[in-house]
């Protein structure tokens, strides 16, 4: 594995990402949308109902931000590539198979739990400034921050692998966001039941879960290195 | 930049019997040929004849159906596939850039993939080369086609490759950016880089290349311009008089050289010759004595364009039968 290889490609991704007005826009609306309910949720709430929140874990709603946002970045990332006619000359390259997807997995995961990060602080600084005292004690707990700030990068690989397998199987760009983006709901789905009390969020659901990511997002790397085919990809064909 | 690093004895590409199949359909069958290193090397044929997929089985993108080549001393091997590509290049038919990047960018990300060392010093040759030295902070989106082939071909240099494929580098160019090109590959073929022309413009093989070959599918031939001429036609003298020849049948018959003749449709005549440097002299000799007024005599000669269509209406006709 050549670091400088993996750097170049990611180099090259995040030059791509800033100078994209769209890419940027899509990255930052979509989390400020998951935002809205939860923001709803802490400021509607009277200071009596904090008793009742201390029992919810409605801030891991906020998770379905690290599924969603780089799905549908990984799912772009190849077959747009294919589209430009500029996969070619790269594959032409010496770069591996694995250097060549870390490269393009890196440049999906680090904005997007960057920007899952920012939002989340945004978020609790606004419910520790702005909300009533006892319901921002409720809400601002620490397990609950703890499982965001781990759970947030093991998702996003998660959705990454799979947004970027669905990008090596395509033939087209805008199916293959849409299909990113379906392939991240069952993880938001989820999420949701996790942060609506349908599945309990116990320790022991964390660690499981957390395992389960972890291992996915192992077979998650290996099964889109095999559905990266360079003759399939150059050629069309196979 | 030194074109020659390493494996410079034998062959820089030896190929053996290459075929590729995409289920039922053929790509190219069959196809052996060795190209010597510093050669450039004309690979020419109809749409579809499988000259790119050629291209792209050397470069280990796909693998062959069957047979066997060497590339820069390396066997075509899965698992030799990051080395030959370490010591090859290919520019694609599209150039393939960033758009969104500079060239500089463009070529820093491409240096770093091959690993090249010193990175600055070599783009800053590669622009130099490709004349791109003003343009490189300029975004790509920004170039013109033809600067964006020189863009492609400098990034194809970033490696010092010992053997580079240039797959239709001229392809839509205006005259201009064409000539622009044609100056690269010289100034490439001076510095002894071994280049793999494929190309669909005859007359550019024919001034570029030392060899060509022909390909509709099987390699059809294969050999110096010249050689493929005196191969596939016969050497031919067109003389011009001011008046008919009385008896052109008689003066013709007993020359040297002079093999068969007849008259063409502008009142001139053509002689099918062995050795123009004996029958052209001859002929000259036998005009002036038997009085005729000669306008000119001159040897006819064949462009590559005859011996490509020669042998691809060949292969039609077969094809139609």
């Amino acid at each position: 594995m050549s670091f400088r290889r993996v750097g170049a490609v990611l180099r090259k991704e995040l030059r791509e990402y800033r100078r994209n007005g769209n890419i940027v826009s899509a990255m930052l609306i979509f989390p400020f949308i998951f935002l809205i309910q939860p923001l709803i949720q802490v400021f509607a709430v009277p200071s009596s109902a904090a008793g009742a929140i201390r029992h919810e874990h409605s801030l891991l709603y906020l998770l379905a931000i690290p599924a969603l946002v780089p799905a549908v970045l990984a799912a772009y990332s190849v077959v747009a590539e294919r589209e430009q006619g500029t996969l070619e000359p790269v594959l032409t390259t010496p770069v591996r198979r694995n250097e060549f997807l870390l490269g393009k997995a890196l440049a999906a995961l680090i904005p997007s739990v960057v920007v899952a990060y920012v939002v989340y602080g945004a978020f609790l600084a606004a419910v520790g400034l702005f909300a009533h005292p006892e319901v921002a004690s409720a809400l601002l707990r620490w397990p609950q921050i703890l499982a965001q700030v781990l759970f947030t990068p093991m998702i996003a690989a998660w959705s990454i692998w799979l947004g970027i397998t669905i990008s090596a199987r395509s033939t087209d760009a805008r199916v293959a966001q849409q299909l990113g983006a379906l392939a991240s709901l069952p993880t938001i789905a989820v999420t949701s039941l996790i942060a609506f009390n349908v599945i309990p969020a116990s320790f022991a659901i964390a660690i499981g879960g957390a395992a389960l990511l972890l291992a996915l997002d192992g077979l998650g790397w290996r099964i889109t290195s095999m559905a990266f085919d360079r003759e399939r990809l150059v050629t069309g064909t196979r | 930049m030194d074109s020659h690093q390493g494996g410079s004895e034998g062959a820089a590409l030896a190929v053996t019997r290459l075929t590729k199949r995409f289920g039922e359909r053929t790509a190219f069958e069959d196809v052996s040929f060795e190209i010597g290193y510093g050669e450039v090397f004309g690979f020419l044929g109809p749409n579809g004849a499988g000259k790119t997929t050629t291209v792209r089985a050397l470069a280990t993108l796909i693998s062959p159906t069957s047979g066997s080549a060497t590339i820069a001393g390396l066997p075509l091997l899965p698992e030799n596939g990051v080395e030959i590509r370490r010591r090859i290049a290919v520019m694609p038919e599209s150039p393939g850039l960033y758009l969104r990047l500079t060239v500089a960018e463009n070529l820093r990300c491409f240096a770093d993939l091959y690993e090249v060392p010193d990175p600055g010093l070599r783009i800053d040759h590669a622009l130099r080369a490709a004349g791109l030295t003003e343009r490189a902070n300029d975004a790509c989106r920004t170039l013109s086609k033809g600067l964006k082939q020189r863009v492609a071909l400098a990034r194809a240099l970033l490696s010092d490759p010992q053997i580079l494929f240039l797959d239709e580098p001229t392809a839509g160019l205006d005259p201009a950016a064409t000539r622009d090109v044609h100056g690269l590959i010289d100034d490439l073929r001076e510095r002894g880089v071994t280049i793999f022309l494929t190309t669909h413009r005859l007359e550019e093989a024919d001034r570029l290349c030392d060899r060509v070959a022909i390909l509709n599918t099987t390699l059809r031939t294969i050999g110096r311009p010249d050689e493929l001429r005196d191969e596939l036609f016969a050497k031919s003298l067109t003389i011009r008089t001011l008046a008919p020849l009385p008896d052109p049948g008689r003066l013709f018959a007993s020359l040297p050289g002079v093999e068969n003749w007849r008259q063409d449709g502008s009142g001139g005549y053509v002689l099918t010759v062995s050795k123009p440097e004996i029958a052209a002299p001859a002929v000259t000799k036998a005009l002036v004595l038997g009085g005729a007024e000669v306008l000119s005599i001159g040897e006819s000669r064949h462009s590559l364009e005859d011996v490509y269509l020669e042998l691809i209406e060949h292969d039609e006709g077969l094809s139609r039968r």
